[in-house]
């Protein structure tokens, strides 16, 4: 990476400069500035030295480094400030150093966009960290009733706290009711594609009712599956099986229809049968749809579920959890059963991606890469 | 190239001379396409014998049906009324018994599979060995002058390389019969000039039959040993040239300028300009 090609940074994070005068907080009802607070000062300082040393840094990677010190030491100040007991929350000087701050993080951010390798996660990863740093300023600065929104870290900290319980639900809702809905939603839909496509009559009575099914609210048809088929993972399946089974069968027949004419006289002039011509050609060529299926239902298996719960389980399970807690008040177990559920959700989808680009490397999405 | 095999006794029906000989013979082929408003006569009455080692070009213009005749005698499309008879069996028999090695106008390559891949294909579906499959895939690549390319993908390559990769996979198998539906149509004209050259060594090198449907006059010339003049609406035959008798069966690009090579081509220009109906 040459260090001519960086960019001209905007002036803007100056902004903190307004800062200097104006009040950090309150201390027992009396405001409070900056000299009465020494370790924020300090921090303020820092940052200031970051912004005035950056134009003798040489390359991007060590400007970034420098500014990232600067932002580091300003998201320190608001707690520095909450453990001596000031109240942050009207100080505009603080809000307006933190305003500066997240200015300088994007220029960090900007000079990160251009990394490669493994270096290319570390922008993304500062992003993310970066909202959670807002979030828990925000909701701990302004003292948000932890009912509203608790802050992340308390968030963090009950995970270890209830990680019995999280863990059982996970068990209950994740391995016992999701893996086996979707296999066999996806499994079903999967297999009657292929029989609808060697069956006409059967793909065209079908994809209406297909259209039918998307259209089934979740809430609607949970609590009659739980009459069906009781409490237990197998009514959270049956729900999860009619949501994910149309869209698996409606992207599989798409996908069998994408065989070209010309690769298809090719297997017939091999002689190559049905079987051979579904192996050999047309399932590759429908191997994007395919995902795309999957992909779709690894989310909608988990919303399935969780809904599910709501409407009678065993005493154990993510919706069940998060029903109860709600009621309780237990907002970090309900926020923490969240993240477990948005964690596998997301290693579930991320997983079917990373699997996507390793077998259809060959589709033109992919080829540049 | 082949192993020396027992002697096969032929078929009951058609005279021993008659298959070492003839490859295709149709007769009488016509077939009708059913449109909406109304019928499509894609070829009229068409009769033709090839050779065992001949090279056939079928010339005409767009819609003269030289890809539907070739399409049928690879039972790719079924006529109406008349009889095809390829290597002595009906076309569908010779197709199951995977007679011929066809060559679509676009590659028609699996971008899934890699370039050795995409050769041994017909090889997995004749039930081949894996190591056999891979020699042969080897074999037949280095033939069209792509040795070093085998663990390529189809869409790393060329539009002629994937040309010349789709040729090695009709020849993979090794079929008697080679069909060949305008393959060099979307290349320039140095790089047509470049196949052209390669496939009348690989011709001569095999001893396959082999079919061609051009639109270019000095293309089918430079190949064939007969050029099939058609005319469109309906597909039928004007004319068969034998090139034989005025030109060498081994050629270089050099002839293209010989009295002969000009000959042929007129006389070709002036079937199709009898075919043509510039009125419309």
């Amino acid at each position: 990476m040459s260090k001519t090609t960086r960019s001209e940074m905007a002036p803007w994070p100056l902004v903190m400069l307004i800062a200097a005068p104006l009040p950090l907080g309150l201390l027992d009802g009396a405001a409070i500035y900056w000299p009465q607070a020494p370790a924020v000062a300090l921090c303020y300082a820092v940052s200031l030295l970051c912004l005035l040393l950056r134009g003798l840094t040489r390359t991007p990677r060590t400007e970034a480094a420098l500014l990232f010190l600067g932002v580091a030491s300003a998201c320190l100040s608001p707690f520095l400030l909450l453990a001596d007991g000031v109240d942050p929350s009207s100080g505009a000087g603080t809000w307006m150093y933190l305003f500066g701050a997240s200015l300088l993080l994007w220029r960090v951010l900007a000079l990160l966009a251009e990394e490669t390798g493994l270096l290319r996660w570390l922008g993304p990863t500062l992003f993310g960290l970066g909202l959670l740093m807002g979030w828990e300023i925000i909701t701990r600065g302004f003292a948000v009733p932890s009912v509203l929104l608790p802050p992340p870290s308390s968030i963090l900290a009950a995970i270890p706290t209830h990680g019995g319980e999280l863990w059982d639900d996970f068990c209950q809702t994740v391995l016992k009711s999701v893996v086996r809905g979707y296999l066999i939603g996806c499994g079903a839909g999967f297999v009657v594609a292929v029989l609808a496509d060697r069956l006409p009559f059967l793909a065209r009575g079908l994809l209406p009712l297909g259209n039918l099914a998307s259209a089934i609210p979740v809430v609607g048809i949970a609590p009659v599956m739980v009459m069906w088929f009781g409490f237990d993972w197998q009514s959270k399946a049956a729900v999860i099986v009619i949501m994910t089974f149309f869209p698996m069968l409606i992207n599989t027949l798409a996908g069998l229809a994408t065989a070209e004419k010309i690769q298809l006289d090719l297997m017939r002039s091999y002689g190559a049968g049905y079987g051979k011509t579904l192996w050999l050609l047309r399932l590759p060529c429908a191997l994007p749809f395919l995902f795309n299926g999957l992909k779709i239902n690894s989310t909608l298996a988990l919303i399935g579920a969780i809904v599910a719960e709501f409407f009678g389980t065993p005493v154990v399970g993510m919706g069940f959890r998060i029903s109860t807690e709600v009621a309780r008040m237990n907002l970090d177990v309900v926020w923490a059963t969240i993240t477990v559920a948005a964690v596998t959700g997301s290693a579930l989808y991320g997983g079917l991606a990373l699997a996507e680009r390793r077998l259809t490397a060959w589709h033109p999405s992919f080829r540049k890469r | 190239m082949q192993a020396p095999l027992p002697p096969v006794p032929p078929p009951q029906t058609v005279p021993p001379a008659a298959i070492a000989r003839t490859i295709v013979d149709a007769r009488n082929v016509t077939l009708t396409y059913q449109t909406a408003d109304k019928p499509v006569y894609a070829l009229s009455d068409v009769s033709l014998k090839i050779n065992k080692g001949d090279f056939i070009s079928l010339i005409g213009p767009s819609g003269c049906g030289k890809t539907t005749l070739m399409r049928t005698i690879a039972d790719l499309e079924q006529p109406t009324s008349g009889e095809i008879i390829v290597n002595g069996m009906t076309p569908e028999a010779a197709r199951l018994k995977r007679a011929y090695g066809y060559v679509f106008q676009a590659p028609a390559l699996y971008p899934w599979r890699s370039v050795e891949r995409n050769v041994t294909l017909p090889l997995e579906i004749m039930g081949m060995p894996a190591a056999e499959r891979q020699q042969r895939a080897r074999d037949h690549l280095e033939m069209v002058g792509l040795a070093g390319f085998e663990k390529k993908f189809p869409w790393q390559l060329s539009g002629g390389m994937q040309q010349r990769v789709s040729i090695a996979r009709a020849l993979a198998f090794e079929p008697d019969l080679l069909l060949m539906d305008e393959p060099f149509g979307a290349l320039d004209e140095i790089t047509r000039d470049h196949l052209n050259l390669q496939l009348t060594r690989l011709w001569l090198q095999t001893q396959k039959t082999c079919i061609f449907v051009t639109h270019s006059i000095a293309e089918a010339v430079f190949l064939s040993t007969r050029i099939v003049v058609m005319s469109p609406r309906p597909g039928k035959i004007l004319d068969v040239i034998d090139c034989e008798q005025h030109l060498p069966r081994e050629r270089t690009l050099d002839i293209r300028e010989t009295p002969e090579f000009a000959h042929i081509a007129q006389r070709v220009r002036e079937g199709l300009m009898e075919g043509h109906s510039y009125d419309d």
